[in-house]
């Protein structure tokens, strides 16, 4: 039995113009320390499938097991990275983790809850920053803090909602090699669901892909595996004939979907259907955008 | 150079300008002392501030420090109140729905109003006036807490979810620091309110303090001493305002 199991979960929210379903009939599965990366476009509503899993909402209809137990409320052994960092302001970098290591392990004493926060802190790299504010961080270093906050009550399950989304091109390469090397190490690796809207972020991290399908409402296709050896690394995966493969898959599948459902509105504009050209495609988005953003 | 000079010398224009309007009005106004015999007359309150001669006959820094001790208790017990009610009305909607009206209705009543009310529950001037102060400051508190705890970012709560914070820790740790700079500004709010107050309780009730020198004065038909109340009570305000000003700044800075 899969350590995650997502069964015909929907879910839809009420807006000014009815209701909007932002996800139909989603089922997933992720093994026990599996990496699963769900791809899509901005305001597919992965953000909302991740905090379903999280258990911040509940779905209206479908259910959703973790560890064999239907999920009812926020698990004690689940982690979660957001996307703009979430660090408390008034506190230092040291004080954000062990505020997370007080909360999980309140049997440690103070001293052990700061020894605790500070060694994951240097795990990302930190170590000489854990006096500081969050204010006094650079982008890059808010998210590793954010990670530390993760890994620092040493979860069984993380959920990262695009952790490196807001990050510049530079930052964001530097901080995925570390992500790889710290949810790749340990012996019983952690299971982690994340969100992200790079094809090639995916392919290095994770070891399946579940591109999402546009909507509303967004439906999940057929899940990527990424038969990939580890460790990899970005120059190595740019190279690499079966990465190449993957992302063909990955890109096909989503643009297939957009395009599929441009069609639809074209028709629905212009009235008589015309030919589908869709050898004009050619250039496809690493990161793809749809009509559907507004709705993240 | 230049500049300063100028910043230095603006204010200082303006000064003068306001004591030529006192000194033509005083010229129109028989009865209204000139700032010339104003200074000659209340002269002694001022260079011997902390002379105590008689009950009301003290120097001006002792009346002032009288009526700073009963804005302090008073304002403090405001804010002791209010402080809680702000954050209860501003984690409930239920609570807030069901006190708003009574709350905007008790907002606009002038402290000349609740010292009556307060004479007779108390039957001293003392706790009367400081029930006048409290009731009268403690509103901006109230309303600012109650909008910052609201104003708190839905990421904070999240964190607070997600790491599975306690209520008690969720309230220290991320409640209390995300409303700490509206509970001040609330304070400021009410500590220039409380201050306004202190001195209408001393005039009703006789008390000794700046207020309360006021009246006498005027029933003594002494009235340069009802101008030098009067400039003391702006001072003292200008630099509580100040004072509270700088201490929000540093938190905003924090």
């Amino acid at each position: 039995m899969p350590f995650i199991e997502v069964t015909g979960v929907s879910k839809s929210f009420p807006s000014k113009r009815g209701t909007r379903h932002v996800l139909q009939n989603v089922s997933l599965a992720v093994e026990q320390g599996e990496f699963v990366a769900i791809v899509g476009a901005m305001g597919s509503g992965k953000s909302t499938l991740l905090s379903m899993l999280a258990g911040l909402t509940a779905p209206d209809t479908g259910t959703i097991h973790i560890g064999g137990e239907p999920l009812r409320e926020i698990r004690r052994d689940a982690a979660f990275v957001f996307q703009n960092y979430s660090l408390l302001p008034w506190l230092t970098a040291l004080d954000n983790v062990r505020l997370a290591v007080g909360a999980a392990f309140p049997e440690l004493s103070r001293d052990e809850q700061r020894t605790r926060a500070r060694r994951t802190l240097e795990k990302v790299g930190l170590g000489n920053a854990i006096a500081r504010r969050p204010r006094q961080l650079s982008g890059g270093m808010r998210q590793r803090v954010a990670i530390a906050r993760a890994l620092a009550t040493e979860p069984r399950v993380m959920f990262l909602d695009e952790p490196l989304g807001a990050l510049d091109a530079l930052t964001r390469e530097s901080l995925q090699g570390e992500l790889a090397r710290l949810c790749g190490e340990g012996d019983g690796r952690v299971t982690t669901v994340m969100i992200t809207n790079s094809v090639d972020e995916a392919i290095l991290l994770s070891d399946k892909i579940v591109p999402i399908l546009p909507g509303p409402p967004a439906t999940l296709g057929s899940p990527i595996e990424v038969a990939l050896p580890r460790p990899r690394s970005a120059a190595q995966l740019a190279h690499d004939d079966a990465a190449a493969q993957v992302r063909t898959h990955v890109i096909a599948t989503l643009t297939e979907a957009v395009v599929g459902r441009a069609q639809i509105v074209g028709r629905a504009l212009s009235g008589p259907p015309s030919a589908p050209d869709r050898a004009r495609s050619t250039i496809v988005p690493r990161e793809l955008r749809t009509a559907a953003e507004e709705t993240s | 150079m230049l500049k300063r000079l100028v910043n230095l010398s603006l204010p200082l224009c303006g000064i003068g300008l306001a004591l030529l309007v006192w000194w033509g009005a005083s010229k129109a106004v028989p009865d209204l002392p000139s700032p010339a015999r104003t200074w000659e007359e209340s002269k002694i309150y001022i260079v011997e501030p902390l002379a105590k001669r008689g009950e009301m006959d003290q120097g001006i820094a002792r009346l002032a420090y009288y009526s700073l001790l009963r804005v302090a208790r008073g304002f403090l017990l405001g804010i002791a109140i209010a402080t809680p009610l702000g954050f209860l009305l501003g984690v409930s909607s239920t609570l807030t729905r069901m006190f708003d009206p009574i709350m905007q209705i008790l907002r606009p009543i002038s402290p000349l109003a609740w010292l009556p009310l307060g004479l007779v529950l108390f039957q001293k001037s003392e706790p009367a006036a400081l029930f006048a102060i409290a009731v009268c400051s403690m509103w901006p508190t109230v309303i600012n807490t109650m909008v910052g705890v609201r104003a708190i970012p839905q990421d904070y709560w999240n964190v607070a979810r997600v790491l599975r914070l306690s209520k008690l820790t969720t309230f220290t740790r991320i409640i209390i620091p995300a409303t700490l700079p509206y509970m001040f500004t609330g304070y400021r709010l009410s500590l220039g309110i409380a201050w306004l107050v202190i001195v209408a309780s001393e005039m009703l009730t006789g008390t000794p303090g700046v207020g309360g020198f006021l009246w006498q004065e005027y029933n003594s038909l002494v009235y340069a001493h009802i101008l030098l109340a009067i400039l003391t009570i702006g001072i003292v305000g200008f630099a509580l305002d100040r004072l509270m000003g700088m201490a929000e700044t540093r938190l905003r800075a924090a």
